[in-house]
């Protein structure tokens, strides 16, 4: 069984981090550059580390898949980030910002991450603006706020309907410094096929280049991956096509434990499959939430009508009516489960009728179409290239989509995984949202682990750790891992199969969709794994992966991605199965309270399932972490 | 026409660039695409054809892709000559079916440029972009370092300028669409948002001339003010701030014939 100690610092809960960074062991300036860290990711969360850790003197190595740094998952973003500045007077603070994420998590996550997250989240924005990010500002000068799903003050920052965008340019442009500097090696087109353990410890990895196939190995003193979330394990998903598990899918074969794998998080504001072909989902911002109001036809057979034609006593705005005190912003679990059950019961629109009404009719006449265009403008453009259709004229139809994932690997409260030397970053890890996220606190976090934690926190491994010591890439592990790599990637070219990649990505996602999404139950996760087995085994049987391994094949890379999703899912199904109670994101049906709440099971489940790999076709060990709530009071999620 | 109502379905011949690698010949060479709804996306579309491909036990057509949704500035086609293809403002992953006529000839290819290679079929090497990036484009602002983001107050329109040339994905169509290969517009749009902000301000000169002469000897051409960059590019950002990079280098270039680079730069007002 792995060792699953979270490291928590003692004290109370305002004092924890800045006590740690005082205990925690430092290494002194000269050695720095005597250690070599590896960094796997540029998305907010690596390429704020990468960049942060050169700047401190060590010597670091960033490798990517993509062309570039700046083309990580993390340019899309949309609505913002969130900080307690409390700039708009309105009663937030360090501890509401920590309590709301907590709650919003439904009381599955450490209170002391949380905490944490709180307390940097105010540095970040100092950070970002320093570096020249283009918040929105009032006339006056000063930032602008606005609020987001599932809080009620306005504490998210954000730049146009490009936050994420903005912010990412932001960490790219401090790592560019360090690149041309010399400080950060940066490797793109590079992707990392394996992890290498030895003596224990995360010492390295293997890459393969992208675009001429030659594999390579590089050692390191640590090793950090921050290669962000795997939702497109689901196939359909508002993440960009390339975004995939592969780095912390190998990780955890390799001996780091994979937690709450089947926390994921579905959005309820983005744009409804129209077909077969569909490759991805685009995410309506949240922000419009804020004055779009959602809304179906009270009766079923209004559904096929023209929604102007529906008269105000004909719709039913069902969040405004179920939860009136957060009404259109409550949270995105809780939206999306709604919009769920709306169609479920008929009343959904559009050809599919899955979707529902987002409608700025009334934001229109306060505001002016004008003013909605300056704050949605870009939303409305992207609306209208999806579907043709004018959403200042006719309200928005959205649906729920994969859009986050909460469960990753397992790290302790210096991010580091059960395998000393790797940590883990971003979306990557499982750690500070619990069983749901809520709006603009992925970014947040993202620049947390890498601006403001990882510094201190990986000092204290590497002072343990002799200065050059590192094991040479000769060392047979490495060698092992080498042609384990290269054994992998014949095998698919030389699969004499008939069908594309993407056959068996679209099946895998409909199995999940319908087995492990927004609604789930023992029968349907027993059936799910049954399913997802058998389609592993035509997968490898009948793949076709054309070309050579030796220029730029996109179906070679695909179908690594795609045999990883095909091991995660059947994991992620067991871990809804063994979590016998309604938390987040996670609704069984089984457990639910009269009016279709989530049920939680505090006595039996509030705890962190740390999955730990035992071998190919063998049933993984499910360990926990027990979490222990000092200072909040667990109590039912309430947003009436 | 047709009976079924919203699925009025087209087909169109590709003719598509095919490169086995970088310094390889390469050819156009055409496939059928046969009944595309017309809300499918480009790309979607070449999936398709993709997948069609690799049940013939041919190779797909390499393309770069991954956000699909405008932003990530990795889609990177010219379709029928045009760098993202007939409609302003949007990405090759922005354009849809709808846009192109029932039997029509769609021809695909690479954005062409010197600094940009081919590296396979429709991908192209845009790191000359990255190396830029690395000469200057940046405000050297230390992780812990920086005061409370609201010491400084940024007017709106100040801050609303600066994110109009933000807004930059990086995706080299103005390169691709100018014939001289100029990135002015690309390095515009980057020293723009950073000169036009206080906290840009310490480095402001060093970096326009750290950037446009990394530009230069990585053989991009020069601006001719034709304007096709702008026209081409996803975001409409404007060439406007081409003449303010024009205005920041001479003034830079002048400063810095008369002025010793000081040793230390102060810490400016971010
Ligand atoms: C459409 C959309 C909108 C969103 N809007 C918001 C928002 O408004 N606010 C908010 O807080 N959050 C938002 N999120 C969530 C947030 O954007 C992400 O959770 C976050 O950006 C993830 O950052 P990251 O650094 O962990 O990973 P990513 O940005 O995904 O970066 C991953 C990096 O890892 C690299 N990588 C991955 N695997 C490998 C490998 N095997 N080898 C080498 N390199 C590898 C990639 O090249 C990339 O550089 C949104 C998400 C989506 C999908
Ligand atoms: S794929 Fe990201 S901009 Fe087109």
């Amino acid at each position: 069984m792995a060792q699953l100690d979270p490291k928590i610092p003692s004290g109370p809960l305002a004092e924890k981090w800045r006590k740690h960074k005082m205990d925690i062991k430092l290494v002194n300036p000269a050695n720095k550059r005597k250690y070599e860290i590896i960094v796997v990711g540029a998305g907010l969360a690596g390429s704020s580390a990468a960049a942060t850790l050169g700047e401190l003197g060590y010597k670091v190595k960033n490798f990517v898949f993509h062309d570039s740094p700046r083309r990580a998952h993390s340019i899309a973003a949309q609505g913002g980030i969130n900080a307690a500045k409390n700039y708009q007077n309105d009663g937030d603070s360090v501890h509401r910002l920590f309590y709301d994420t907590i709650k919003g998590g439904d009381y599955r996550a450490r209170e002391a991450n949380i905490h944490r997250l709180a307390e940097v989240s105010v540095n970040i924005i100092d950070q970002c603006v320093a570096q020249g990010v283009p918040f929105a500002r009032e006339y006056g000068g000063l930032l602008a706020n606005r609020s987001f799903g599932g809080a009620q003050v306005s504490r998210t920052f954000y730049a146009r309907g490009q936050t994420g965008q903005q912010l990412l340019l932001g960490a790219y442009s401090a790592l560019s410094r360090m690149v041309g500097s010399g400080a950060v090696e940066l490797n793109t087109h590079s992707e990392m096929l394996d992890l290498v353990v030895v003596d224990g410890h995360a010492k390295g990895i293997i890459v393969r280049d992208l675009t001429t196939g030659v594999i390579t190995a590089h050692s390191a003193d640590a090793v950090i991956l921050a290669t962000g979330g795997y939702g497109n394990v689901f196939n359909l998903s508002t993440y960009a096509r390339g975004s995939n598990t592969t780095a912390i899918w190998r990780a955890y074969k390799k001996g780091a434990c994979f937690a709450n794998p089947s926390y994921a998080q579905i959005h309820p504001t983005c744009i409804p499959v129209s077909g077969d072909y569909q490759s991805k989902l685009t995410l309506m911002s949240e922000s419009l939430r804020n004055d779009g109001r959602i809304w179906v036809p009270k009766n079923k057979e209004d559904c096929g009508k023209p929604p102007a034609s529906i008269p105000e006593a004909d719709r039913d705005y069902y969040l405004e009516r179920m939860y009136p005190a957060f009404g259109n912003l409550c949270p995105r679990d809780i939206a999306s489960r709604a919009a769920k059950r709306v169609c479920d019961e008929g009343r959904g629109v559009g050809e599919t009728g899955l979707g529902v009404y987002l409608d700025f009719a009334d934001a229109i006449k306060r505001l002016g179409e004008a003013g909605v265009r300056e704050r949605y403008g870009n939303l409305f453009d992207i609306y209208h290239e999806i579907t043709n259709e004018n959403a200042y004229k006719v309200p928005m139809r959205i649906f729920p989509a994969v859009h986050y994932t909460m469960g990753g690997l397992w790290v302790d409260y210096n991010l580091m995984s059960n395998l000393p030397g790797l940590f883990v970053l971003g979306e990557a890890n499982f750690s500070d949202h619990g069983a749901n996220r809520l709006g603009a606190s992925a970014l947040m976090q993202g620049l947390a682990d890498g601006y403001f934690v990882i510094p201190y926190t990986v000092g204290d491994y590497l002072a343990g750790q002799k200065p050059n010591s590192r094991p040479s890439v000769n060392s047979h592990e490495f060698v092992k891992a080498i042609a384990d790599v290269e054994s992998s990637v014949a095998r698919f070219l030389s699969n004499k199969g008939k069908e594309p990649v993407s056959y068996y990505h679209k099946r895998l996602g409909k199995i999940l969709w319908q087995h492990c999404g927004m609604a789930r139950n023992k029968a349907g996760l027993e059936q799910g794994i049954k399913e997802i087995a058998q389609l592993r085994e035509e997968f490898w049987a009948n793949v076709k992966v054309p070309g050579s391994a030796d220029t730029l094949n996109q179906s070679l890379e695909q179908a690594g991605r795609v045999a990883d999703f095909l091991e995660l899912g059947e994991l992620m199904c067991r871990d809804a199965l063994s979590r016998e109670e309604s938390c987040g994101c996670h609704f069984r049906e089984e457990y639910q309270h009269p009016d279709g709440e989530c049920k939680r099971d505090d006595e039996n489940f509030s705890h962190v399932a740390a999955w730990e790999y035992q071998g190919e076709g063998k049933t993984p060990i499910r360990n926990v972490e027990k979490l222990n709530y000092e200072f909040t009071k667990m109590s039912v999620r309430n947003y009436k | 026409m047709s009976s079924e109502k919203n699925s009025k379905s087209i087909s169109v011949t590709l003719r598509v660039w095919r490169q086995a690698g970088p310094n390889k010949p390469g050819q156009f060479v055409e496939y059928p695409a046969h009944n595309l709804s017309p809300n499918m996306s480009f790309l979607e579309m070449l999936d398709v054809v993709n997948d069609e491909l690799t049940v013939k036990g041919q190779e797909p057509i390499a393309f770069a892709h991954d956000c699909r949704e405008g932003i990530c500035g990795t889609c990177s086609l010219v379709i029928n000559g045009e760098p993202h293809g007939p409609h302003e403002g949007v990405a090759s992953c922005q354009t849809y079916i709808r846009s192109f006529a029932d039997g029509e000839v769609v021809t695909i290819e690479p954005f062409r440029a010197a600094p940009f290679p081919v590296i396979k079929d429709l991908v192209t090497d845009r790191s000359a972009f990255d190396k830029i990036q690395q000469a200057g484009g940046f405000i050297t602002a230390r992780a812990g370092s920086a005061p409370d983001a609201n010491a400084t107050s940024i007017s709106k329109v100040d801050a609303d300028l600066a994110m109009d040339a933000a807004q930059c994905i990086g995706c080299g169509a103005c390169v691709a669409a100018c014939k001289n290969a100029s990135a002015m517009l690309f390095v515009a749009a980057k020293v723009s948002h950073l000169g036009i902000l206080p906290q840009g301000q310490a480095e402001r000169d060093k970096r326009v001339l750290a950037m446009v002469n990394t530009m230069d000897d990585l053989g991009f051409g020069g601006c001719t003010n034709q304007y096709e960059c702008s026209a081409a590019c996803p975001k409409l950002i404007s060439h406007d701030f081409i003449s303010r990079l024009n205005g920041d280098y001479i003034a830079a270039s002048f400063r810095s014939m008369f002025k010793q680079a000081p040793a230390q730069t102060d810490g400016g007002a971010g």
